[in-house]
């Protein structure tokens, strides 16, 4: 049971009061996007062994959602980050490049 | 038998009564059912899972495959415990278990005459064909053999417990090293939780007696007790076994509380659910047994576990022992047995030579030893009645005859790494030990990228006194540090230990054993797997362990292989000719046994499993006799039976009377969610189809939601509260979802909008008026103004009626004149109590949801979850009227745009009358002509809704159908349950007042 730090409540909290969201950082596309683009959207996601970014609400708790940097692997986490962001922030991307060198996901690295 | 010499946890003097098979037998207390049976020579236990053998005690604790029996009676049985773990009490009753029709007289023993036609994979050959024969005859005699022991047939009244604490160190295991470990963190200031499996702390130490800090191994383990129960920093608890670590540091310990005390009040178990910052595993290790043929008779258990025997309960197996083993621990045995004035006519060493110190004692007690040497067989059926010894090196060639009633064994330990492993900790292979141990360079890593389980002691592959004992206090230590705690905790605790020589593995004995006496040699004891079949798996190709496991069912018992696995696959590598390491273990998984289910259930059952919603007004609900339904957590009244009435005349009786009289309906459990803000009218018409932003205030609108996929997920009214508050109204199980989902909009995609979402659900009670006489009713009641000019169709206001403050919707999903009239909750209970006394002039009777559903059939409106099913777009429902072409985006408009959405072919929705008045069957299938490519009938629709409409008098349904609005009138055939077809004319949905004018009133 996996145990994330919420940053909006600046806690330690347990993965029972958590829900997990699926991949973080998908752009939405709408009315108007080509089918492919569209596909990408909906479907189409990172399935990593390593690095891993997600997303996370504390449902029983602040009720927000937060991101998480996580590696599906060794159950690292790299640290978590405010969801109103469309890319990890520098902080959350040295703390993974100073334990996985050379790291990549999706468009990001 | 029961020895005169004492052991060390029995007392003599008070004597413990209790039943095994019915027969009144005597132990004493501190006895465990083992060592009880022991003394009374109860020597047959059980039987095998397959071949029915006669089977004994092999082990003194966890990792004993074979004396399960059921305890207890009522609602106190439990099957398969381990006769090593059950503390004996007064009155216990335990029964053997896998037998028929008795222990002493087994007729499934025929399946072991039978044993070479039942060789390894003989399910997966045999029942394969023909086909036709596994229904009927392979599936219900597996069944009817397959498991140990019965299910307890009635349910468990006692109380289960979870605990769930926040630790820095947990500690598994009471041996020295778990000591060490707690005692070193303690004295740092670390939040220490310290647990043993069994009743009694020290582990091997108090049995083998090493000398600790120049005191004996009990003094020791007192005096550390005595400090660690001083410490108000730890926690130690006796019969709580560490059973799984999980993600991040968390791990379940199982403490059986009164299961040993059935007459001590309180909660029979307890479940810990711990979060720690780091898990220290001493958990000992487990002596492994040695491959000879007929190893399984009853009298052949491991060495140390009869050392335990003796020295903790004072009983042996047998007056003559012979021991096997191929390292010098096993002569600990011998000079135990000795010291208890028992035979021990030779001690036979697989090594070539044997000239280490404890070796030497024994000869020295006049003991023979015979090295280089091996049992070639065990004679005996139910009990052993001698060995024939051989050259380890050869054949098999009999020696020599040695005659003894009891066999003790050791082929060496093996570290018990479950705890380590649970989480993905990585093994070493430690070629002078012959065992896997943890490697201390790949631990389960927690949310810090640290390791968080540390093993220690002979879990960590230190068989010594001093060096087990150094380790577990260095760990200790260096759990407690990494959560802040710094202060020293003194020096490690010296141990001191007798020298031992190396062992020799062996794990066939002779090794060049011919296949007569490889078929004999039983690796797993519980589910009869010999050495000879996991050889033929290898032969036939499962050459990965965990192929070969499940081929051979090798460790797939209840004891999950504790004492066959490492013997197993040391036999698979060598039939492969691989090193071990590289054949690899199969996964070690939690539970380290098995839970029972109350424990993990815990308090969470009868009305406390999950928590029942209800509204204000369900007390009434309850004294009127209503039957209640679940939908989603809440209880919503069914019908209200009066008399003698059956629910299906209630609800007929509700309808009629509805759409004749008033009808009042406690509508509390839908979702209310505000909606607020700046940009609450931009944001609502991304989650709605419909516009909303552009909806009058004081005005109602009906909305669809969708997923970006274009499904239907949630539908409801929408009112305009204010400029810039709108009131959305959810289906009863949706609210939660549909706050979720929008909360979810809100902050991760459009978090710069301006808008506030709040649940208000359980802030109001909403009971809905309904029916021809609902403005009389509420004008006799008097208060705010009702009439068609001052509140028309589809608008709200706010007032007060009866003196109640109110907000009124004029609203409908019935077709009838209906008033939606939300109160404060507070209120709800005072002012349903009003509208029914005054509704009693008016015939106001109050209906459920039966009838409401009947009421919105007969008007065609779908609901949520009948209509949809997650599949169902709006376009399917004809609902396209609701959908804005003039909104550029809202979410399901790309969706829904796809080729297969906008396909002409998808199934529409339509009423249905069966030609005959009967009423369709629900979920029933619209068969077309012909098959698909599985023979199966094709179909061309389906039924959404059915019922029987009171008002029309006969079936009326619903259903999705291939290019129905276009085929009005035609007829087609839908199934029947229990076969055959009924024929259903295709109609408009909309049954009753087709213009609406009843509403509209």
């Amino acid at each position: 049971m996996l145990i994330l730090h919420c940053p909006h409540c600046d806690r330690m909290v347990d993965e029972t009061d958590l829900h997990a969201g699926g991949e973080a950082h998908v752009k939405r596309f709408g009315p108007g996007s080509e089918a492919e683009e569209f596909e990408n959207y909906l479907f189409m996601r990172e399935n990593p062994k390593g690095v891993h970014f997600e997303r996370w609400r504390h449902v029983y708790g602040c009720g927000k959602w937060f991101l998480a940097a996580r590696n599906t692997a060794t159950l690292e986490v790299y640290g978590t980050y405010s969801a109103q962001t469309t890319e990890p922030p520098q902080a959350i991307r040295d703390a993974i490049s100073a334990k996985q060198p050379g790291w990549s996901w999706g468009t990001f690295q | 038998m029961r020895l005169r010499t004492n052991g060390r946890l029995v007392a003599k003097n008070r004597p413990v009564h209790f039943t095994f098979n019915g027969k009144r037998l005597q132990g004493y207390s501190g006895d465990t059912l083992a060592s009880a049976l022991l003394a009374n020579d109860q020597l047959l236990v059980g039987r095998s899972f397959k071949y029915h053998r006669p089977r004994g005690l092999v082990a003194a604790g966890a990792e004993e495959p074979n004396a399960l029996v059921e305890l207890g009676r009522g609602d106190r049985q439990e099957p398969n415990a381990r006769v090593t773990q059950v503390e004996l009490f007064d009155g216990l009753a335990a029964r053997s278990q896998n037998h028929w029709p008795s222990l002493e007289f087994d007729v499934g023993v025929i399946n072991a005459k039978l044993s070479r036609f039942l060789p390894a994979g003989f399910y997966y050959k045999t029942f394969m064909q023909p086909q036709a024969f596994w229904k009927h005859v392979y599936e219900p005699i597996i069944r009817a053999s397959a498991g140990l022991g019965r299910a307890p047939e009635t349910g468990d009244d006692h109380t289960y417990e979870h605990f769930n604490v926040t630790v820095d160190v947990l500690v598994v295991g009471g041996g020295i090293a778990g000591l060490a470990a707690a005692l070193a963190a303690g004295r740092a200031g670390a939040r220490v939780l310290l647990v043993e499996q069994t009743s009694g702390w020290g582990g091997r130490a108090v049995v083998d007696r090493p000398s600790i800090e120049g005191i004996s191994a009990q003094d020791w383990v007192n005096a550390t007790l005595a400090e660690l129960d001083a410490m108000p920093n730890v926690d130690v608890r006796l019969r709580c076994q560490g059973a799984g670590v999980f993600d991040h540091g968390y791990a379940l310990a199982h403490e059986r509380l009164t299961d040993h005390a059935p007459k001590q009040g309180g909660p029979r178990q307890r479940l810990w659910r711990i979060r720690a910052g780091r898990i220290v595993t001493a958990t000992g290790a487990i002596e492994r047994p040695l491959s000879f043929a007929y190893n399984d008779v009853p009298g052949v258990l491991l060495a140390a576990a009869l050392r335990d025997y003796v020295v903790n309960f004072g009983v042996a197996v047998g007056e003559r022992t012979v021991i096997v083993t191929n390292n010098d621990d096993a002569y600990r045995t011998a000079i135990a047995l000795h010291d208890a004035g028992l035979d021990v006519p030779a001690v036979i060493d697989a090594r070539t030579s044997a000239k280490g110190e404890l070796p030497e004692q024994v000869r020295a007690l006049g003991i023979k030893v015979l090295t280089n040497s091996g049992i070639a067989s065990v004679d005996g059926g139910k009990r052993v009645t001698g060995v024939q010894v051989c050259a380890q090196d050869g054949e098999g060639t009999v020696t020599e005859t040695i005659p003894c009633d009891c066999v003790a064994m050791s082929g060496g330990w093996s570290p018990v790494v479950h705890l380590w492993s649970h989480c993905g900790g990585k093994l070493v292979w430690d070629e002078p030990h012959a065992f896997f141990r943890p490697d201390a360079d790949r631990p389960p890593l927690g949310a810090d990228g640290e390791g968080f389980v540390i093993a220690v002691g002979t879990a960590n592959g230190h068989l010594f006194t001093a060096e087990a004992i150094a380790d577990g206090f260095s760990a200790g230590r260096k759990a407690a540090k990494v959560a802040g705690h710094t202060r020293k905790p003194g020096q490690a605790p010296m141990g001191d230990d007798v020298a031992e020589d190396a062992l020799t593995p062996v794990w066939i004995m002779p090794a060049q054993a011919p296949y007569k006496l490889r078929s004999k040699m039983w690796l797993d004891y519980q589910n009869d797997v010999k050495v000879s079949d996991v050889q033929l798996a290898a032969q036939e190709g499962f050459q990965s362990v965990e192929h070969a496991k499940r081929y051979t069912t090798l460790g797939m018992a209840t004891d999950q292989g504790k004492l066959s696995n490492i013997n197993g696959l040391a036999v698979l590598s060598n039939a492969l000719g691989e090193a071990i390491p590289r054949v690899g273990t199969t996964t070690f998984r939690p539970p380290y046994t098995p839970l029972p289910l109350a424990a993990i259930t815990g308090v969470a059952r009868d009305e406390l499993f999950q928590p029942i919603r209800k509204t204000p007004v369900h007390a009434w609900h309850d004294a009127q006799g209503a039957e209640f339904e679940p939908v989603g957590q809440w209880r919503r009244p069914y019908a209200y039976p009066r008399g003698d009435e059956t629910a299906h005349d209630a609800v007929t009786r509700e309808v009629v009377n509805t759409r004749e009289n008033v009808g009042l309906l406690d509508a509390s459990t839908l979702g209310k969610l505000i909606v607020k803000g700046p940009d609450a009218g931009k944001f609502l018409d991304m989650m709605y189809t419909n516009m909303m932003s552009n909806l009058a205030v004081g005005k109602c609108r009906y909305g669809l939601m969708c997923s970006e996929n274009g499904f239907l997920m949630d539908d409801g009214v929408v009112a305009r509260m204010d400029d810039d508050t709108w009131l959305c109204h959810t289906t009863t199980g949706g609210a939660d979802r549909i706050l979720a989902h929008m909360e979810d909009w809100l902050q991760c995609e459009w978090w710069d909008w301006q808008v506030y979402v709040a649940n208000v659900t359980e802030q109001y009670a909403q009971f809905a008026v309904v029916g021809p006489k609902a403005r009389q009713l509420l004008q006799a009641i008097g208060g705010m103004a009702l009439t068609k000019d001052d509140l028309p169709f589809m608008q709200w206001a706010s007032g007060q009626i009866g003196g109640f403050d109110v907000r009124v919707f004029r609203i409908s999903f019935s077709g009838e004149l209906s008033y939606e009239i939300a109160v404060a909750a507070g209120q709800g209970a005072a002012f349903w109590d009003m509208l029914v006394k005054q509704g009693e002039a008016f015939g106001l009777m109050p209906y459920g949801t039966e009838a409401l559903h009947v009421l919105r059939a007969e008007k065609g409106f779908i609901m949520i979850g009948d209509e949809t099913d997650g599949t169902v777009i709006p376009q399917d429902l004809n609902l396209n009227w609701a959908i804005s072409k003039k909104k550029d985006d809202f979410l399901g408009k790309r969706g829904q745009l796809r080729s297969h959405m906008v396909d002409p072919d998808r199934w529409k929705l339509v009423g249905l009358e069966t030609v005959d008045g009967s009423v369709l069957a629900d979920g029933a299938y619209a068969v077309a002509e012909g098959v698909n490519a599985n023979g199966q009938r094709n179909t061309q629709g389906r039924v959404t809704s059915t019922y029987y409409s009171p008002t029309l008098k006969k079936g009326i349904a619903m259903g999705l159908v291939k290019h129905g609005p276009t085929r009005m009138g035609e007829v087609i055939a839908f199934t029947k349950e229990g076969g055959g077809f009924v024929d259903a004319r295709i109609v408009d949905p909309v049954f009753y007042d087709k213009d609406g004018e009843k509403q509209n009133v």
